[in-house]
Order: C-alpha cells, then sequence, then structure tokens
C-alpha cells in the first residue's frame, strides 16, 4: 500500500488516469501542458512502482503484493493481481522507459501531441496490466487492449507505409492471440471453473491436451517474441512506427510474450514443454543464427535493428527452454538487458533521422565528424548491442551460452556464433553511418545531440553499464522465483 | 581490508580513473591537463605495481573476492584478483611499457584534435589489461579479454576519417571475435565441468577431470582437457595474432605508432600467451592441446618472418616481426617452457617497444612517410633515434648479450628438448627463423638510418631528432632490453615463478635446460658454439651486404624469385582468401536467407498469401452479397423449386 492505495493498482491505474488527463488537454494549442502532464504522470508511474523492488521479499516463492476482489462473479473473473520475481522486474523496465519516451518525443511530436502522450502513458499502464494480472481473463483484456495504443502510435504518427505496417501488426499479433482465449476456456472448463492462473498452474493435465494448449498458447507468444518465423511483422512496424513506438515495441512490448511463456506454457503445460523443447530451441538457435545473417545486408538502420532484436531475442526463448536455472534467468537478463540496448537503439536512429529524415546507411557517413557526443553514446550501445563484457548485454547473452553448453555443447556453439555476426551488423553498420569523412551535404548541416537528448541516452547508457557491471540486484529478485518455477516444471503433471 | 589489498585495487583503478577524467572532462581541461592527470595516475600506478612486485618477490600471494558479480543456479561469478608472481610480472611490464607510451604520446600526438580522447584511450587500455592479468576468475578474463579487444578497436580506428583505419579496426574486432568465440566456448565447457570459473577450484579439480572423456562429436569420445584447451587456446590465437587469425595485426598498424607499441606489440597481444601459462595446470594435462600450440606456434613463427622481409613500410616490417616473435612465445608454451615463453615476452615488449617507437619517431621526422625505400641515411639526422633502434636490432636479432638472445635462445633449446609430436616442426621453425630475423631487423635499420639519403630535398631540410618525450621513452626502453636479458637465471632456473606455473614431470624441459646452465657468462661463450648464433650473424651479414654493399642485388633476387616474392609480397593471399569467403560469404548468405526465407517464402507466400487467400474467399462470397432484391427473389424460387423438386420425386 502506497498513500493507502494498493500498489499494483497504482502501477496500473496512475498511468491510465494521467494519459486520460493528457488526452483531455485536447488540441494541439494546449500542447506544452499535454507534454507537462505526460512527463509527471510518466515519472510518476515510475516512483510508484519503486517499492515494488524495495518492498519485494526474494526469499518467499509466493506472490506479493497480491490484490484480490470478484469482478464477474458469474463467470468466476476476478480481478486478481499480483507479481513474483519474474513480473517485477519486467514491470520496473516498463515503468522506466515510459519516461524515457516521453522526453524523446518531447519535440519531434508537434502534431496531436495529447494523443502521442496518452497512448503511451495508457499503454504502460496496461502493460502493467499484463505483467500483474494472476486471472486469464483480466490478463486477456490486458494483453489485448495493449495492441491499441501501439496500432494507433504506428498507423497515426508512423512513416508512409505505416496503415500497412499497422495492419500486418495488428493482425498477425490477433490472430496469434485468439487461440490463447479458446485455451483459457477450456482451462475454465477442465479446471471446474476458475480463470486463476495460479489454478491452472496446479491443474493435472493429459500430453495430449497440454500439447494442443502449447501450441495455442505458442502461436501467441511466439508472434510477440517474436520467433522465427513469426517475426516478419516486427522489423516493418519497426520501420513505420516513430522513434517511440519502436522503442517501446522493441522494449517492451515484446516481453509479453518472454512472460507470456515464463507464466503460462512452462507451468500449465510442463510436459508439453518438455516435449517440444527441442523445436523450441531449434526454432531459437535459427532466430539466432539465420537472423543474424539476415541482419547483416540491411540498409535500412531500423530494419537492421529490429533484426537484431528478433536474434537478440532467440536468446530469451533459447534460455527458458534448457530448463536449467542459468537459462531462465539469463533469459530473464537478456529481456531487461534488451529493453535499455534496443531502446536505446532505436533512440539512436531516432536522433539521426530527426535531423536527416533518413533511415538508409547509404544517407550516411562521417556523422561522428559533425556529432562527436552523439557517437560516444551510440558507440556504448553499439558494442552493448554486441554483447561486449561489462555492458548488460552481456550478461544474458553469457549466461543462457553457458546454460546452452551445459545441455548439449552444439546449441552452445550455435547460440555463440552471435558473439561473430552480433558484432559484424552492429559494427559495420556504426562503421558506415559514424566513421568515415563526411560522406553527404546533408550530413554537414547535423548538429549535435542538445541537452534533451543527452538525458535520455545518459539514463539509459547508465543503466546499461550499471546491469553490465553488477547484476547481482538484479539476478537476486529472481532466483527463489526461477528455483520455483524450474522445480514446478520438472514435476510431470500427467 | 589490508593496506595490500587497497594497493591491489589501486593499479587498475587509478588508469581508469584518468581514461575517466580524460575521456568525460577533457574539453573541459584542456590537452595539457589531460595527459598531466593520465600521467600521474599512471605513475601511481607503476609505483602501486612495483610495491605489489616486491611484495610478492618476497613470497606474498593473494587470491581474493573484490565483489559478487551475480549469482545463477549454484554459481557464484565474481570478481577477484590473483597476485602471484606471473601476474605480478605482467603488471609490472605492462604498467612500464604504459607509462612509457603515455609519455612518448605527448610528442607523438601533439596537436591531433583527438588529444585527449587518445590518453583516455590508452589509461582505459591499461585499466583492461590489468583487469585481465589481475583476474582470478575465467569471467573477468574474459571481461578483460574484450575490454582490450575494445580499446585496440577504438585506438586502430582513432583517425576516423581514414577508409583504410575504420575497415582495419572492423576487422580486427571481428578476427578477434572469431577466437572470442571459441574462448567462450571454452569457458562453457569449463564451468559445465567444473562447476566454478575460479582458476584456483578449477585447477584443484583438473587431475580428475583429465580422466574425464566428452563426446562432442557423437561416435567419438575425447579427453575432456583437449576440447577445453585447444578452445581456450583459439581465443588465444585470436588475441596473439598466431596463424590462422593473424590477419588482423598487420592491418593493425593504422592506428597511431604508440598504440602499436603498446597494444600491438608489447602488452594486449601478448594476452594469449600469459592466458596460456596462467592455464598451464589445464594444458599440462592435454598433450593434443601442446601439440597444436607447437605447429600453430611453429607455423606462425616462420611464416609471418618471411613476410616482413619484403615489406617496405617500416611499421609493417615491425608488425610481422612482432607476429613471428609471437609465434616463439606459442611455441615457448607448446613445450611446456611456459616461463621461458612469459620471459620472451617481457624482453620482447621491451625491445619491441623500441622498435615501433622508434619506427615513430622516424615517421614523425619524415613528415608521417612510412616507405623505407624513401628514407636511408636517417642516422646523423636522429642520433639517440638510431643508437636505441640499433640496441632494441641486437635484441631482436639475438645477439648474446641482449635481452633477445636470452629469452630466444631459452625457447630454442626447450622446444629441442620437447618429445611431443610437432616439436620437431617448431624447432625446426624456430631456428630457421633466427636467421629470418636477424636479416629483417637489420634489412630495417640499414634501409632506414644508413646509406645514402633517398628522401626528397624539402624532408631532408627538415629532418631532426625527435623532442626529448619521445627519445626519453627510447632510451629508458633500450636500457630496459639489455639489461632485461639478465633476469633469466632468476626467472628461469630460479624457481621464481614458484606454483603459478605448473608443469607435469615428463614436460621438464626447463629443468633439462638448468641441469646444462652454467651462469649468463657460460650461456654466452656456448652460444658460439651453436646453430642459432650463426644464423643471427648470417642473417645480419646477408642485410648488410645486400642493403650496404650490394644494393643492386635485392632487386634482381625479387626478379629471379618471381612467383615466390609475389607470394610473400601477398601476404600468401590470405587476406584475399578470408574476404572473398568469410566477408563475401557472410554477406551472400544473408542476402540469400532475407530474399528467399524472409521476403519470398515467410512473408510473400504465408503472410501475404493467407491474407490473399482470406480476400480471394471474400471476393468470392461477396458475389452472393449482391444487394439486388431481384437476386435474392430469384435464389428464393429456385431454391424453393428445387426443395420442392426432391420432396415430390425422391
Amino acid at each position: 500500500m502506497l498513500f493507502g492505495f494498493p500498489l499494483l493498482s497504482l502501477v496500473i491505474w496512475l498511468p491510465i488516469l494521467a494519459g486520460v488527463g493528457v488526452l483531455a488537454t485536447g488540441g494541439d494549442r494546449n500542447a506544452q501542458t499535454a507534454r507537462w502532464i505526460a512527463l509527471a504522470g510518466a515519472v510518476a508511474g515510475f516512483l510508484v512502482a519503486i517499492p515494488l523492488y524495495t518492498r519485494f521479499d526474494p526469499l518467499t516463492n509466493a506472490m506479493q503484493f497480491v490484490e484480490y476482489s470478484p469482478w464477474i462473479e458469474h463467470f468466476n473473473i476476478h480481478y486478481h493481481l499480483g507479481i513474483d520475481g519474474i513480473a517485477m522486474p519486467l514491470i520496473l523496465l516498463n515503468c522506466f522507459t515510459t519516461p524515457l519516451v516521453v522526453i524523446a518525443g518531447w519535440q519531434v511530436i508537434s502534431k496531436r501531441v495529447s494523443q502521442y502522450m496518452g497512448a503511451f502513458l495508457i499503454m504502460s499502464g496496461i502493460v502493467n496490466g499484463v505483467f500483474s494480472s494472476l486471472d486469464a481473463i483480466l490478463f486477456y483484456i490486458f494483453w489485448e487492449a495493449s495492441l491499441i495504443p501501439m496500432f494507433l502510435i504506428v498507423g497515426v504518427w508512423g512513416g508512409p507505409n505505416r496503415v500497412y505496417a499497422a495492419i500486418k501488426f495488428f493482425l498477425y499479433t490477433l490472430l496469434g492471440s485468439l487461440l490463447m482465449l479458446v485455451a483459457f476456456i477450456y482451462l475454465y472448463q477442465v479446471s471446474g471453473g476458475s480463470f486463476s492462473i495460479l489454478d491452472y498452474h496446479r491443474l493435472p493435465l493429459p500430453l495430449a491436451p497440454q500439447i494442443l494448449i502449447f501450441i495455442a498458447f505458442l502461436l501467441a507468444f511466439a508472434v510477440k517474441v517474436p520467433m522465427w518465423p513469426v517475426h516478419t511483422w516486427l522489423p516493418d512496424a519497426h520501420v513505420e512506427a516513430p522513434t517511440g513506438g519502436s522503442v517501446v515495441l522493441a522494449a517492451i512490448l515484446l516481453k509479453l510474450g518472454g512472460y507470456g511463456f515464463l507464466r503460462f506454457s512452462l507451468p500449465i503445460v510442463p510436459d508439453a514443454s518438455h516435449y517440444l523443447s527441442d523445436i523450441m530451441i531449434a526454432l531459437s538457435l535459427v532466430a539466432v543464427v539465420y537472423i543474424g545473417f539476415i541482419a547483416l545486408v540491411q540498409a535500412d538502420m531500423k530494419k537492421l535493428i529490429a533484426y537484431s532484436s528478433v536474434s537478440h531475442m532467440g536468446f530469451v526463448t533459447l534460455g527458458f527452454f534448457l530448463f536449467n536455472a542459468y537459462g531462465v534467468e539469463g533469459a530473464m537478463v537478456q529481456m531487461i538487458s534488451h529493453g535499455f540496448i534496443s531502446g536505446a537503439m532505436f533512440l539512436c536512429v531516432g536522433v539521426m533521422y530527426d535531423r536527416l529524415h533518413s533511415r538508409q546507411i547509404a544517407d550516411y557517413g562521417g556523422v561522428a565528424n559533425k556529432m562527436p557526443v552523439f557517437a560516444a553514446f551510440f558507440m556504448l550501445f553499439a558494442m552493448a548491442n554486441s554483447g561486449l563484457p561489462g555492458t548488460s548485454g552481456f550478461v544474458g547473452e553469457f549466461i543462457v551460452i553457458m546454460a546452452a553448453i551445459k545441455v548439449n555443447f552444439w546449441y552452445g556453439f550455435f547460440a555463440g556464433i552471435t558473439l561473430i555476426t552480433g558484432a559484424a551488423y552492429t559494427l559495420w553498420m556504426y562503421k558506415r553511418v559514424v566513421f568515415g569523412a563526411v560522406a553527404h551535404p546533408s550530413v554537414e548541416e547535423m548538429n549535435d545531440i542538445n541537452g534533451r537528448e543527452i538525458l535520455v541516452l545518459a539514463i539509459l547508457a547508465l543503466a546499461v553499464l550499471w546491469m553490465g557491471l553488477y547484476p547481482l540486484p538484479l539476478m537476486e529478485v529472481m532466483h527463489t522465483t526461477v528455483d520455483d518455477l524450474l522445480a514446478h516444471v520438472a514435476r510431470s503433471k500427467l | 581490508m589490508t593496506e595490500m589489498q587497497k594497493l591491489y585495487l589501486l593499479v587498475p583503478l587509478a588508469p581508469l580513473a584518468g581514461a575517466l577524467i580524460a575521456g568525460l572532462f577533457g574539453r573541459l581541461i584542456g590537452p595539457a591537463w589531460s595527459h598531466r592527470a593520465t600521467i600521474a595516475l599512471m605513475l601511481v600506478c607503476v609505483a602501486a605495481s612495483v610495491t605489489v612486485f616486491m611484495d610478492v618477490l618476497k613470497g606474498n600471494v593473494y587470491n581474493g573476492t573484490v565483489y559478487t558479480w551475480m549469482t545463477s543456479g549454484d554459481t557464484r561469478f565474481e570478481v577477484g584478483f590473483l597476485i602471484d608472481q606471473l601476474t605480478a610480472t605482467m603488471m609490472v611490464v605492462v604498467s612500464f611499457v604504459s607509462l612509457m607510451v603515455h609519455i612518448y604520446t605527448i610528442g607523438y600526438m601533439h596537436g591531433d584534435p583527438g588529444y585527449q580522447r587518445f590518453f583516455s584511450y590508452i589509461s582505459l587500455f591499461t585499466f583492461s589489461m590489468l583487469m585481465l592479468v589481475m583476474s582470478n576468475n575465467f569471467l573477468q578474463l574474459f571481461f578483460g579479454w574484450e575490454a582490450v579487444g575494445l580499446v585496440s578497436y577504438l585506438l586502430i580506428g582513432f583517425w576516423y576519417t581514414r577508409p583504410t583505419a575504420i575497415y582495419a579496426n572492423l576487422k580486427a574486432f571481428l578476427v578477434n571475435r572469431v577466437g572470442d568465440f571459441g574462448f567462450l566456448l571454452g569457458i562453457g565447457l569449463v564451468l559445465t565441468y567444473f562447476g566454478t570459473l575460479d582458476y584456483a577450484a578449477v585447477f584443484a579439480q583438473a587431475p580428475q577431470a583429465a580422466a574425464q572423456t566428452i563426446e562432442i562429436i557423437p561416435g567419438s569420445r575425447w579427453e575432456l582437457l583437449s576440447p577445453i584447451c585447444i578452445l581456450l587456446f583459439v581465443g588465444a590465437m585470436g588475441k596473439s595474432a598466431q596463424f590462422p587469425l593473424h590477419v588482423w595485426l598487420p592491418d593493425s598498424m593504422e592506428g597511431p605508432t604508440p598504440i602499436s607499441a603498446l597494444i600491438h606489440a608489447a602488452t594486449m597481444v601478448t594476452a594469449g600467451i600469459f592466458m596460456v601459462a596462467r592455464m598451464s595446470p589445464l594444458f599440462e594435462l592435454s598433450e593434443a592441446a601442446l601439440s597444436v600450440i607447437l605447429v600453430i606456434g611453429g607455423i606462425t613463427t616462420l611464416f609471418m618472418a618471411l613476410v616482413a622481409v619484403v615489406q617496405n613500410d617500416i611499421k609493417r616490417v615491425v608488425a610481422y616481426s612482432t607476429l613471428s616473435q609471437l609465434g616463439y612465445m606459442t611455441v615457448a608454451l607448446g613445450a611446456s617452457a611456459y616461463s621461458a615463453g612469459i620471459f620472451h615476452l617481457m624482453t620482447h615488449a621491451f625491445f619491441k617497444a623500441v622498435l615501433f617507437l622508434g619506427a615513430g619517431s622516424v615517421i614523425i621526422a619524415m613528415h608521417h612517410e612510412q616507405d623505407m625505400r624513401k628514407m636511408g641515411g636517417l642516422k646523423k639526422y636522429m642520433p639517440v633515434t638510431y643508437w636505441t633502434m640499433f640496441i632494441a636490432a641486437l635484441a631482436s636479432a639475438g645477439v648474446p648479450g641482449f635481452s633477445g638472445f636470452f629469452s630466444k635462445d631459452a625457447i630454442i633449446e626447450a622446444v629441442h628438448f620437447a618429445t611431443l609430436p610437432g616439436a620437431g616442426f617448431a624447432y625446426f621453425c624456430a631456428v630457421t627463423t633466427v636467421f629470418v630475423t636477424a636479416f629483417y631487423t637489420f634489412r630495417l635499420l640499414f634501409m632506414t638510418f644508413h646509406g645514402k639519403p633517398r628522401m626528397d630535398h624539402h624532408t631532408e631540410e627538415h629532418l631532426h631528432e625527435s623532442p626529448w618525450v619521445v627519445t626519453l621513452p627510447l632510451v629508458i626502453l633500450a636500457t630496459a632490453s639489455i639489461g632485461a636479458g639478465w633476469l633469466i637465471e632468476p626467472m628461469l632456473f630460479g624457481g621464481y615463478f614458484g606454483n603459478a606455473i605448473h608443469i607435469l614431470p615428463q614436460h621438464e624441459a626447463i629443468a633439462k635446460m638448468a641441469a646444462e646452465f652454467h651462469g649468463i657468462g657460460g650461456m654466452m661463450a656456448h652460444a658460439f658454439t651453436t646453430l642459432p648464433f650463426w644464423f643471427s650473424a648470417g642473417g645480419i651479414f646477408a642485410a648488410w651486404y645486400l642493403y650496404m654493399v650490394r644494393t643492386n642485388l635485392p632487386a634482381r633476387i625479387r626478379q629471379a624469385a618471381g612467383p615466390l616474392y609475389t607470394i610473400l609480397d601477398r601476404k600468401y593471399f590470405i587476406d584475399e582468401l578470408y574476404s572473398w569467403l568469410f566477408a563475401g560469404g557472410a554477406l551472400a548468405v544473408g542476402r540469400g536467407l532475407w530474399k528467399y526465407g524472409d521476403v519470398i517464402v515467410i512473408d510473400g507466400f504465408f503472410v501475404n498469401g493467407s491474407a490473399r487467400v482470406v480476400a480471394a474467399t471474400a471476393m468470392l462470397m461477396r458475389r452472393f452479397q449482391s444487394g439486388y432484391i431481384y437476386h435474392y427473389a430469384f435464389t428464393m424460387i429456385v431454391g424453393v423449386f428445387v426443395l420442392m423438386s426432391v420432396w415430390l420425386f425422391v
């Protein structure tokens, strides 16, 4: 409780209410008011999330900050919230990202400012809802609701091909999630009328229905992550999305898929998870290796980073299905780290796009000459994206590779290829964009980043370095939950 | 925390502080204060390193944790220091050479717009390298390993507007990443089978692990330690530029010269050598790995030295010389003569730093001309540079009395005693290369400093000796290149390394040498009866004859050699092969996967295809919803007619 309000509800509804408040400022005449309200709401959203960390008990495997009240009693649906060591870091990541996105869009967005800012705040609240719901229907509502703000962000503030991208994004993810609803209704039936996710965790199930449920969940989560081969919506969505949209998409929305695997697939259908783990591992490794090569040949910076995201998220799904502590914890760290790094990479591209209005690598060259401070930040994030030790990008990849070798040397071998491809596509892009003599007259006119941009990038830089040099505080909150999860998954439900 | 522990921390943190000051506030405090701050902190670092070294000499070895980096599963990953004789030696070499290079940089980089950035980078490098050598576990080793790679990348590309520089730094980083890929897999196997990454714990379990086998390729069982050691050595091959991962080092000469001396000769490239010596308790137990090391080292020693013979760029000669000398160190490791390898690492650090910094001094004087064919006769203009380089050349050629002689001779002797498969080949390479080394080193000296000046008139008028900040480090390092050799007795035969290096009784090449060692004087006297000495003298003589006496001969030999010359000149066409096979191959694979995988199959067929199926079905269904009442009425009549027919007649 904070000021008499239950914490999780506060974390969900405060940003949403602030978002509604921002929307209420109306047209662009009040743009400045909208910005300040949005910033205040986003910062407040982050501040109220901090007690989730400070008051978190890392030693219990029970759900914490639980809220439980009836909602639709006829169907036994409850407003049931609670978090564990898996959900809590993701909520913090989300609340951390929102203020950055608001600041990053401060001057860049000049049309429909209140709607833009409002959409991000509302989305922030909705995503917190996804991470803290313990009722399947409540989860599903938040899950699908999160599509709407992003659909609008891409469709309204996006690039020239935004409508195609927005619809592709929406249909892809919507179709994926529909079968999840079917699975919930099936589980409702067999559990004797419960929508509680925790009940599902304890529900015994034969292998055949487990596999069907696994596939239903897989479609929903694999599209979100996204796993190969259902990843093709992501590059299009990123390319067309405004910078803030790309940041939230990469940093937050992809994590919904990863979270889904941990909250639903593994604990509800553990036998099917084991049964199909080879396929999952194979798909993950394809993502890591195949996508790594594809990223190498992209001419569009945002597409390159989008593909790089797919490749990095391959480590997340790989880690989950190795069924050891290194793997799951490494995957969690990878999700948080990817939130920082991909967000920062998209911001860096956004900074250049704001000046030159191009995402094509070929239109740049020699940016370091005109923007040395920016070049230094971009270098740091590029190195983090290549998984350099000392940055957060290393931690997750390292532990997942260790986990993979533990299971099978060749899993580690293929996952490790990212060491080479990741560095190749990131640094080759950096070389062509930032290094060299000034390549075009338009680059000559680029100005170095301003205080606002420095603020955003510096915050992310500190986050990346802090997590790279001292990941222990993050790891410690996860241990009990992950151990409990692994013990649970090891027990057959047949 | 004891006083000594604070000192351990101070050693890496002082240069880190310098790097942060010069990097973050360099613009604020200006060039002069940037170099004052970094150099002052480097002095602190050197002083602390020497104090630690003295303390270790008294037998105070330390192994402890600084902080827990993270925990996962049952494993604690920690950051900690292992301070023993091996570490302390490296600390002194690294911090000392680094300090010299810091001072030298004041002169070399004077007026460069990136002056502060440069100081920040070299201090950051020193920090990373010290973290690498002081580590007490594989994880921190890997951190330092990649961090020095990062700084090397930044420094090779320091002049980032030059296309060649930014090509070279990308190449260096990626080739190193190939090595690191193997290294990381090796670390993964260590963690899997030993359950820890802490050196002491791993080494303690090594003898039991040696009995285990592993099946990496189904159907063939290997001794566990062989793949582990070979994979770790792949990392060393990247960082220490061993064939076939050597291609990045010659290109790295695009970086400013102080960097070539500090990173690409004296310290970073020796990280691989250091690592293998540090892991001696593991490598000792895998004869397969030692054989691989012998062969790879032998190839690198001889074949890279041969390339140096035909180079005309002064820095490239020294670069290929570095490759060859690193090959010597690798050969020493393969022969289980770890202490000889580290000893050569140390003497090489000094004399090669002189050669590089001297070459840099020449390059400044020549207004950034690096082609030796346009030099000549510089001796009278640059006496300090000449004489220091002369000393370093004698050391490099292995002339008795100079440091390189002692360390190289020790390696050759050790390989001679080695019995593993590959030792014979390595011995042949090591001995032959003595001739080649002497030849190319003195070729460099004669072409640069002796004979008639071949530069244009304008350049010749402006020739002068470099300022004291450049020559002082040269003199100090040249002194070290003479003196360091005399430490052979304590370092190799005096039990200097204590427990830091572990050698199995059956690999005791060093012990056999110790039995035959009768003091430094005896070693020098004995040298006159051995092949290496006469090879060395022959090499110097040949260089003198070809480049001082019959100066028209080299061109004729080149013509006569024909294709042989071309092969050497093009460095065995390895660069061409790699850029075609790996760079071109990766791009072709990427384009193929993108075009046929993502665009045509997934998006074209499945995604847009299913959208098209939906659209086509909808189009078909739409036909029925025409909206005209007479269509619906007609359909109804037909329907009623059909139903009635069925009802009536069936």
